[in-house]
């Protein structure tokens, strides 16, 4: 998705763009995404200035692709599970009026008129209508279409080419070279081999996470409905397994449950305990969910960053490399902003936001 | 009794049933677990008890065998070695740190869990129907060849008059048969495959004596009842408004492709069409077992190579009930030796695998002269429905793979939704790939089938053991 969105802006801005991936299109977290478009669970800080940006372009993106994308500005409903998170949510809600965000308190009847099959009980909840959703292989691969970009999927790159001094002047792919003065490191979760092969490090790891689908259902969830700690786990460091169920209605009738997270390395194996808490999760919020059957669950790998901040912008210590990877579970919400600044920094224009806290050079060298 | 090691056995067709008999008597307490009212599998499906059939075995070859095998597994039941589990539809089955637990649900609702806990596990799960698309094959009255012949052992009827069977391979024939012979008129046999090949592989299926005197058996059958007969044809659509009315059958080249010119309008009720078999291996690849195309791959033993799990039957490869006896009967030998701590000594079963290398063979040469036409997909339409869970028609698969850049089966999903409803891809993954130009690999299914949210959400430990074990 991200390297959708730098092939979409970096060719509006007059560049001439090749995308190769080693895979499909969308073969990687993209395709197991579901496309969350979140500010509600962003503190205030680089990560949300980036949300709201990648909100807003989104939108623009939004008018022009329309269905074909799947974008639905749906809102958050961030619930609260007890009186005393209600507190702590209104107080980050506050932050994040602040930076710009729209959030809005609701209890009691206001909460059940957004979400009538929501437990009863709760004590409210915070609305964030600028939450919005795509489908993220389908908004990945209309905008390359769109870009113009020329594609080269199935093409693994084995080597980033450099120059005696050091400047990348394009990839070797096991069929043939391609040579650029520019290369965009959209690699996502495998985004540090990458930053590798052109002979630099980026601590990009693997975070495991499982989403649950359901048959399909006329819609009983109308926003994305998620419990307060959420925002706990994102900030988290801990290893150990941690759900907190997103649940959310979807245009095609499935209802996703997702958002568990695992620091496991790329096990694809299906463990039942992490399915059990999803589904324990989402049934707590939506009692009605008890009888819904799940159809399927999918995993992927969420490109994982030891401060959570993605990697945006050039690579000082590799003339010609950019970096764009390392968003997390956030990727598809942060596309469209990364894109935007990674053309801005490749036609040498100011960017829009300061790039300081997304340097790739913001890690101590990894000593192996 | 409970000190025994305990194997579960998932499946109760032929397979199934020779690895619970072979186990049991050498030592083993077995949990068959099957989705059936009663065992028999697909193969040995029974009409329901209420029907009082007179005749079961008029539908079924080889009885003999299949008395065997229940009076052996009756045997056991009575004497408490097997506890044989009908109606539970299995979901998932986890592995821990050395033992698995074997999810299921009772049906036929499917609602509430049940866990069995087991030192091993045995996959015997069997196979479905591969089915390509056509325009009208979504009509009512249009029915898997699989479907018809399970009608009708299951119910001793099918609803229709006459009848077209249509697609390739060697179920067709007795499908065929078994039709005429509860009074369906069988307006043609439609097979897509080439009689020449026959010829080429006539070695490879000389060696097998048996099965050829069954095939020519359905032959003469069909011969005496002047069924025509069209090889190196197709169904290139069914017709029809509310129902299927009739279809239109065409010649084929030798390329593959149809010869203009040459459909003609059959009428019918009734179509089973079916073009051959796949393998169910949605447990085996939750447990982590490797795979070998799209089969369950084993060892000699019918050993996966995950430590506990055996596989036997259609899930290793499509083979028929003879093999699928064959394998079951190793696995469940192997199975018990190594529960009782020592490597099974392979004399013991040396006839059985002998058969088993016969059978293999012939089940590959089978599979190389039975194949659908080379290029049918030039017979699905942009409106031909191929995802019929999703309603996903040729055309938008087409749009995907030439205007969106997706060149396999997964990529066609996420951006067309096709296989991503109820039935997961089982019925259209085949068409899929042959749209998208891609082999078809097999697709992780996490559950092998729906789970209610709330059960998923539950730890649940009140299974229907017995004992502690």
């Amino acid at each position: 998705m991200t390297g959708a969105a730098c092939a979409l802006y970096a060719s509006r801005a007059g560049l001439d763009v090749i995308v190769v991936d080693r895979g499909p299109v969308a073969g990687g977290t993209t395709g197991a995404g579901e496309g969350n478009l979140l500010v509600s669970d962003k503190e205030p800080g680089p990560e949300l200035d980036l949300a709201l940006l990648s909100n807003r372009l989104w939108g623009e993106l939004a008018q022009e692709f329309g269905e074909a994308i799947e974008y639905e500005a749906k809102g958050g409903v961030v619930v609260a599970t007890s009186p005393g998170s209600l507190t702590a949510l209104e107080h980050f809600a506050d932050g994040q009026r602040a930076a710009g965000v729209v959030a809005e308190t609701v209890a009691g009847d206001a909460l059940y008129a957004l979400e009538p099959h929501l437990a009863p009980g709760l004590p409210g909840a915070v609305h964030y209508p600028q939450d919005s959703q795509v489908m993220p292989a389908l908004a990945a691969a209309h905008l390359v279409r769109t870009s113009g970009a020329r594609l080269l999927t199935g093409r693994a790159v084995t080597e980033v080419l450099r120059t005696t001094d050091g400047t990348v002047r394009g990839v070797r792919t096991h069929s043939g070279d391609i040579h650029t003065p520019a290369v965009v490191n959209a690699a996502g979760t495998w985004g540090g081999e990458l930053a590798t092969l052109a002979g630099t490090s980026l601590p990009v790891l693997p975070r495991r996470g499982f989403v649950l689908v359901t048959e399909t259902l006329p819609r009983m969830v109308h926003h994305k409905v998620y419990a307060a700690d959420y925002v706990a786990d994102v900030a988290s460091d801990s290893a150990a397994l941690q759900t907190s169920p997103v649940v959310e209605g979807t245009a095609a009738g499935p209802i996703l449950i997702g958002a568990s997270r695992e620091r496991v390395g790329f096990d694809r194996s299906v463990p039942l305990p992490a399915l059990r808490a999803l589904a324990a999760g989402a049934t707590r919020l939506f009692p009605f969910l008890s009888d819904v059957r799940a159809i399927r669950s999918y995993a992927g790998f969420r490109p994982y960053m030891p401060d959570h901040l993605p990697a945006i912008g050039p690579d000082p210590r590799v003339p010609g490399l950019f970096h764009a990877c390392g968003h997390e579970g956030a990727g598809i919400g942060l596309a469209t902003g990364t894109g935007h600044l990674i053309a801005q920094v490749l036609t040498a224009k100011t960017p829009g936001l300061d790039l300081a806290p997304f340097r790739p050079d913001r890690f101590p060298e990894e000593t192996p | 009794m409970t000190d025994r090691p305990h194997l579960a056995v998932i499946g109760a067709g032929p397979a199934g049933l020779a690895a619970t008999v072979a186990a049991a008597a050498h030592g083993v307490r077995v949990t068959l677990l099957d989705s059936a009212a009663a065992a028999g599998g697909q193969f040995y499906r029974q009409p329901a008890a209420e029907l009082r059939a007179r005749r079961p075995q008029a539908l079924h070859h080889d009885w003999g065998t299949w008395e065997r095998l229940r009076g052996g597994l009756d045997t056991h039941v009575k004497a408490g070695s097997v506890r044989h589990l009908t109606d539970h539809h299995v979901w998932f089955v986890e592995r821990r740190a050395d033992r698995f637990t074997v999810h299921a649900l009772l049906g036929p609702e499917q609602e509430d869990p049940v866990a069995v806990h087991a030192d091993a596990v045995l996959l015997a799960t069997g196979g479905y129907e591969k089915v390509l698309p056509f325009p009208g094959w979504t009509l009512p009255g249009v029915l898997t060849a699989g479907g018809a012949q399970a009608m009708l052992k299951g119910a001793l009827a099918v609803s229709g008059r006459t009848a077209v069977v249509a697609g390739t391979g060697p179920l067709l024939l007795p499908v065929a048969t078994g039709l005429a012979a509860a009074g369906v008129e069988i307006a043609a046999l439609v097979e897509s495959a080439d009689p020449k090949a026959f010829v080429r592989r006539s070695r490879a299926l000389a060696a097998q004596p048996g099965k050829l005197a069954e095939g020519a058996g359905y032959a003469a059958q069909l011969l005496r009842r002047r069924v025509r007969t069209f090889t190196r044809h197709t169904v290139v659509e069914a017709h029809g408004t509310e129902r299927l009315e009739a279809v239109t059958v065409a010649a084929l080249d030798g390329a593959g492709r149809v010869r203009p010119g040459t459909g003609r309008r059959i009428p019918c009720d009734t179509l089973a069409v079916g073009h051959g078999m796949l393998p169910h291996t949605d447990l085996a690849e939750t447990l982590g077992c490797r795979l070998d195309g799209m089969n369950v791959q084993v060892d000699g033993e019918q050993r996966t190579d995950v430590p506990g799990v055996w596989a036997a039957g259609e899930t290793t490869g499509i083979g028929g009930s003879a093999l699928a006896l064959a394998e079951g009967h190793i696995a469940g030998r192997s199975a018990a030796a190594r529960l009782a701590g020592h490597a099974p000594d392979p004399r013991e079963w040396a006839a059985a695998a002998k058969s088993r290398n016969r059978l293999r063979e012939f089940a590959a040469a089978l599979d190389s002269v039975y194949a659908p036409p080379a290029h049918w997909t030039e017979q699905i339409t942009d409106d031909t429905v191929v995802c019929r869970c999703e309603e996903v028609t040729g055309s938008a698969i087409r749009e995907a793979v030439t205007e969106l850049g997706a060149g396999d089966v997964r990529t066609v999903k996420l951006l067309t939704r096709a296989g991503m409803g109820w039935c997961q891809g089982r019925m259209c993954a085949p068409a899929v790939a042959g749209l998208a130009g891609c082999r078809l690999a097999p697709s992780r299914r996490p559950f092998a089938r729906p789970v209610p949210l709330g059960v998923l959400a539950h730890e649940h430990t009140h299974p229907t053991e017995r004992g502690s074990s």
